[in-house]
């Protein structure tokens, strides 16, 4: 079994994934995959295309079936049910609306199988788009409404029968950038509001991080860190969360000594940031580019160093300067400085300055 | 840890039971009769296992024998002529910018609408002993290899034009433009572009013709005289001289370059695809007033010939008596004069052709939706789908004979469908089979795949999805498929000849009846009735189609 955190909050637990495996003839899709969900709670698993997080969801689901492994749902174990007998509303980033049926006709469409009176199932899908912000979408079809507004519908259309769990399949990829921000507030408000435990997949970080109460970070067929935004973006606990998440610089080096690292001839501080690797070992540091501190910075300063900056691209907001330390072998690296810093040192190409690269921002990993 | 089991839902039985019933019903109308021919074929007449011996008499007897060649060269003769012709008819529909384009369409598929027959008879009204034009010939009978090919270069044609049509309208303008800018002449660019592009499309008209050909047993029967070909004389065997293994050994040989021209489109069709990119530029013909000219011209002849074909016999079926008095009458259209049966057969023909129209929509569609949509029992689907492409590469007489040979047999439990208008039925629908089969995969793949995890996460079990969602959207190519069952079964005639009792008569096989009686002009009636009835059909179809997509296609406005 891979390390499953135990969830600290006293929130009850809803969803026990338990060794989750599902291979595809020779192809392993997911190893050994196992984790808790609390009520309530909104977790996403992010990862690149192929790293196995839809087809986990779709074993959630019960549309697809894990080899291995079992998923409990409120104390139940689900495991071999198909999807029709286990309790989730799903949204896909198709929409998956049905084109012949106008929106009313849509979100009523689980609702109109359980047999409840007309006026009943009226009452509940004028609540439902007015949740989701359309409440006068009833008598349109799909097609007449924007992206974003199908994907409301669909959200309503999976809540009208309360599920006790929402699973939603990149639900804003299919969306412009403007509305894909914008219901990500929204789908993040309306979870609040209903408290109802909920899972989404995305391929987006930054989607994952805005959402999330926690994320799970995937790449093939394993989890790589389950943990809240903050500690996936701050503490990624392996070179591809690093990566992933975020952009980060890997500076090649050698441990030097306990808590000592050397990046050509430089030596700087990473206390705390490298347990357990041996003296002399091949390391990688990491450090995210907005963590390059330069204000305030004198020379002598702790881990600092002399850089030029040999090029810097406009990002809008800021800029990314790309570093080249004067100890000519150690290896050059990018930072984030805000227009405002810009303005304030006075930095251009070509401009020597002395930036420091914090202790307690270090992450040390084995090459 | 022990491998998860899935408990099956009540959702899931009723898919079973489905497949199942799908599997089975193909097994008994395609499957089973065609390995009932196969094994008829190593047997002799008292069932005894013979291996090759029916074979090599076959080989010996050179009367028979010679009917290979006469096929082969008749089809290769009607393929050279066809494709050509179909290739610059539809050059000039894709191409150019020449008026009515959509009239020269219309015109190209007319043939579709008429049995096999009646071109073989309009040529007779033509060329015949007692032809108009007889003298065009120089001599030289119509009643042979030159009526044959006459015949089928008409009946063939709309087969060989959609086919470059199709091939020719994704072409990339995109390539047209960088061969201009580079200087190529208009020459070297349909040399170098056009044709290239347009390869795949040729052979594959080449061996759909080629397959129609060898295939088609109207118009040898009708126009072909004394030169037997391998259609005919499955015909003469069976029927003639109730030689059934030798009928099978020649369904056989007849099955031979049906299977290989199947195996050949398969291919080709995987690389055409290919060839046309998702970021291609569609091409939009310029106006070139010569070349458009030309290409009008050329339309217009060729239009104009199949118009005058079809209009020959319909004129000759109101004529009292070819060539000799001919003003007009409607005499030819009373049957009972000429034929036992009368209108009856007439009358089956529609029976039939509803029938086919109404079950084989039904059944093809369903089994699709089965096939493509649920998620039960995957290795019984694509044994389904191999049985289900099968019968594109079975011409309808070796599909007949083998129905014989099954359903004949005196242990099968089936055996009460045979000389009712059921097996006609189902012999029907299982010949058309696969193409109606692929418009229906086709439309189902375009719906989103997630509607039935949306259904089952909704509750909803998969049926009702179906009949509230699916058949509703695809109402278009559920109409499409109904009109092709209902026209092919309204002309066909080459499985349902071995499969007819005196009750369930068709007008197909009425119209080769009185023209064998010499009765021209009634059969060329009857085959008009054919075409007035699959055109009535196509535009009931139309208006219909337009009145019910208004009801059920109104989300499409936005």
């Amino acid at each position: 079994m891979s390390a499953a955190p135990k969830v600290s909050s006293a929130r009850k637990l809803y969803l026990s994934i338990e060794g989750v495996t599902k291979t595809f003839g020779t192809f392993t899709a997911l190893k050994d995959v196992g984790f808790d969900i609390v009520d309530g709670e909104f977790v996403c698993f992010l990862g690149p295309s192929g790293c196995g997080k839809t087809t986990l969801l779709r074993i959630v689901a019960g549309l697809e079936s894990q080899t291995t492994g079992r998923i409990i749902q409120g104390g139940k174990d689900v495991s071999a049910l198909p999807p029709a007998e286990r309790d989730f509303g799903i949204v896909f980033q198709s929409y998956a609306l049905f084109p012949n049926l106008n929106i009313a006709d849509n979100v009523a469409y689980g609702l109109k199988s359980r047999g409840r009176p007309r006026a009943e199932t009226d009452a509940r899908v004028a609540e439902l788009l007015t949740l989701v912000g359309l409440p006068d979408a009833g008598p349109k079809y799909p097609a007449q409404l924007s992206g974003g507004q199908q994907q409301r519908v669909a959200l309503a259309r999976a809540l009208a029968i309360s599920p006790g769990l929402l699973l939603l399949d990149e639900p804003l990829s299919a969306l412009d950038a403007r509305v894909r921000v914008r219901l990500r507030h929204e789908i993040r408000a309306l979870q609040r509001r209903l408290g109802i435990t909920t899972i989404m997949v995305t391929h987006d970080q930054e989607e994952a991080l805005t959402m999330a109460d926690r994320i799970v970070v995937m790449n093939h067929g394993s989890i790589e860190q389950i943990g809240t935004p903050m500690e996936v973006y701050r503490q990624p606990s392996s070179p591809f969360v690093a990566d992933f998440v975020g952009s980060m610089n890997f500076i090649d080096g050698r441990m030097a000594g306990p808590g000592r690292v050397r990046l050509g001839t430089l030596e700087i501080g990473c206390a705390g940031a490298a347990d357990g690797l041996a003296v002399g070992a091949a390391v990688k540091v990491a450090i995210r580019p907005e963590d390059v501190a330069v204000r305030g910075i004198a020379a002598g300063a702790p881990n600092s160093l002399r850089v030029k900056v040999s090029t810097l691209d406009f990002l809008g907001a800021f800029c990314r300067a790309t570093l080249k330390p004067e100890s000519g072998d150690t290896p050059e690296f990018v930072a984030d400085f805000s227009i405002n810093l810009m303005r304030d040192m006075g930095v251009g190409e070509g401009k020597d300055m002395i930036v420091a690269l914090p202790e307690d921002r270090l992450r040390v990993f084995a090459a | 840890m022990p491998a998860v089991r899935r408990k099956i839902a009540v959702e899931d039985w009723v898919a079973i039971a489905a497949v199942v019933a799908l599997a089975a019903y193909l097994l008994v109308t395609v499957a089973l009769p065609l390995w009932a021919l196969l094994s008829k074929s190593f047997q002799n007449q008292n069932g005894a296992f013979v291996g090759l011996a029916n074979f090599v008499r076959y080989f010996e007897n050179p009367a028979l024998s010679q009917s290979i060649f006469n096929s082969i060269w008749v089809s290769l003769a009607t393929t050279a002529i066809v494709v050509p012709l179909a290739f610059m008819y539809a050059y000039g529909i894709t191409r150019s910018c020449m008026p009515f384009k959509s009239v020269f369409r219309t015109l190209a598929l007319i043939p579709i609408l008429a049995p096999s027959l009646l071109p073989a008879i309009s040529f007779i009204y033509l060329f015949g002993n007692q032809g108009i034009a007889k003298g065009i010939l120089g001599g030289y009978s119509i009643y042979g290899p030159i009526g044959i090919v006459m015949a089928q270069v008409f009946y063939c044609f709309p087969h060989a034009v959609m086919i470059m049509i199709t091939a020719l309208a994704i072409a990339d303008q995109r390539l047209y433009e960088a061969a201009d800018s580079l200087g190529a002449s208009r020459t070297r660019i349909f040399f170098t572009v056009t044709l290239p592009g347009a390869k795949y499309g040729l052979l594959n008209a080449s061996f759909v013709v080629f397959t129609l050909v060898i295939t088609d047993f109207g118009i040898p029967k009708v126009i072909g005289g004394r030169f037997n070909v391998l259609a005919t004389d499955i015909y003469k065997q069976v029927i003639g001289q109730q030689q059934f293994e030798m009928g099978a050994v020649v369904g056989l040989i007849l099955l031979a370059p049906a299977v290989l021209a199947f195996v050949v489109e398969r291919l080709v069709q995987r690389k055409q695809v290919a060839l046309l990119s998702a970021r291609a530029v569609p091409y939009q013909p310029k106006p070139a007033t010569t070349f458009d000219s030309v290409m009008f011209m050329f339309c217009l002849v060729v239009g104009g010939a199949l118009a005058v074909v079809l209009g020959v016999a319909a004129w000759g079926s109101f004529i009292k008596f070819w060539p000799y008095n001919l003003s007009l009458t409607l005499d030819n259209y009373v049957f009972s004069n000429f034929d036992s049966g009368g209108w009856s057969s007439y009358w089956h023909s529609i029976e039939m052709a509803i029938w086919t129209s109404a079950v084989g929509t039904s059944v093809i569609f369903a089994g699709a939706y089965l096939i493509e949509k649920t998620r039960v029992f995957d290795a019984l689907k694509i044994f389904t789908v191999l049985i289900a492409t099968l019968p594109l590469a079975v011409p309808g007489l070796v599909l007949g004979l083998g129905y014989i040979f099954f359903f004949n047999h005196p242990s099968n439990p089936f055996g009460f469908l045979y000389g009712t208008m059921a097996i006609l039925v189902l012999n029907t629908i299982a010949h058309f089979y696969t193409v109606a089969h692929i418009t229906a995969t086709t439309a189902l793949k375009q719906m989103d795949a997630e509607f039935e995890a949306v259904s089952s996460s909704l509750k909803v079990p998969f049926w009702r999805t179906f009949a509230r969602v699916t058949v509703p959207v695809c109402m278009p190519a559920i109409l499409d498929i109904g009109i092709y069952m209902f026209v092919n079964a309204m002309t066909t005639v080459s499985a349902v000849i071995f499969l007819y009792s005196a009750d369930t008569k068709l007008a197909s096989i009425a119209v080769v009846n009185m023209e064998d009686a010499g009765m021209t002009a009634a059969a060329a009636a009857m085959a008009m009735m054919i075409v007035y009835t699959s055109a009535g059909a196509r535009l009931l179809n139309v208006f219909f189609g337009q009145f019910l997509l208004k009801r059920t296609q109104a989300w499409r406005q936005r």
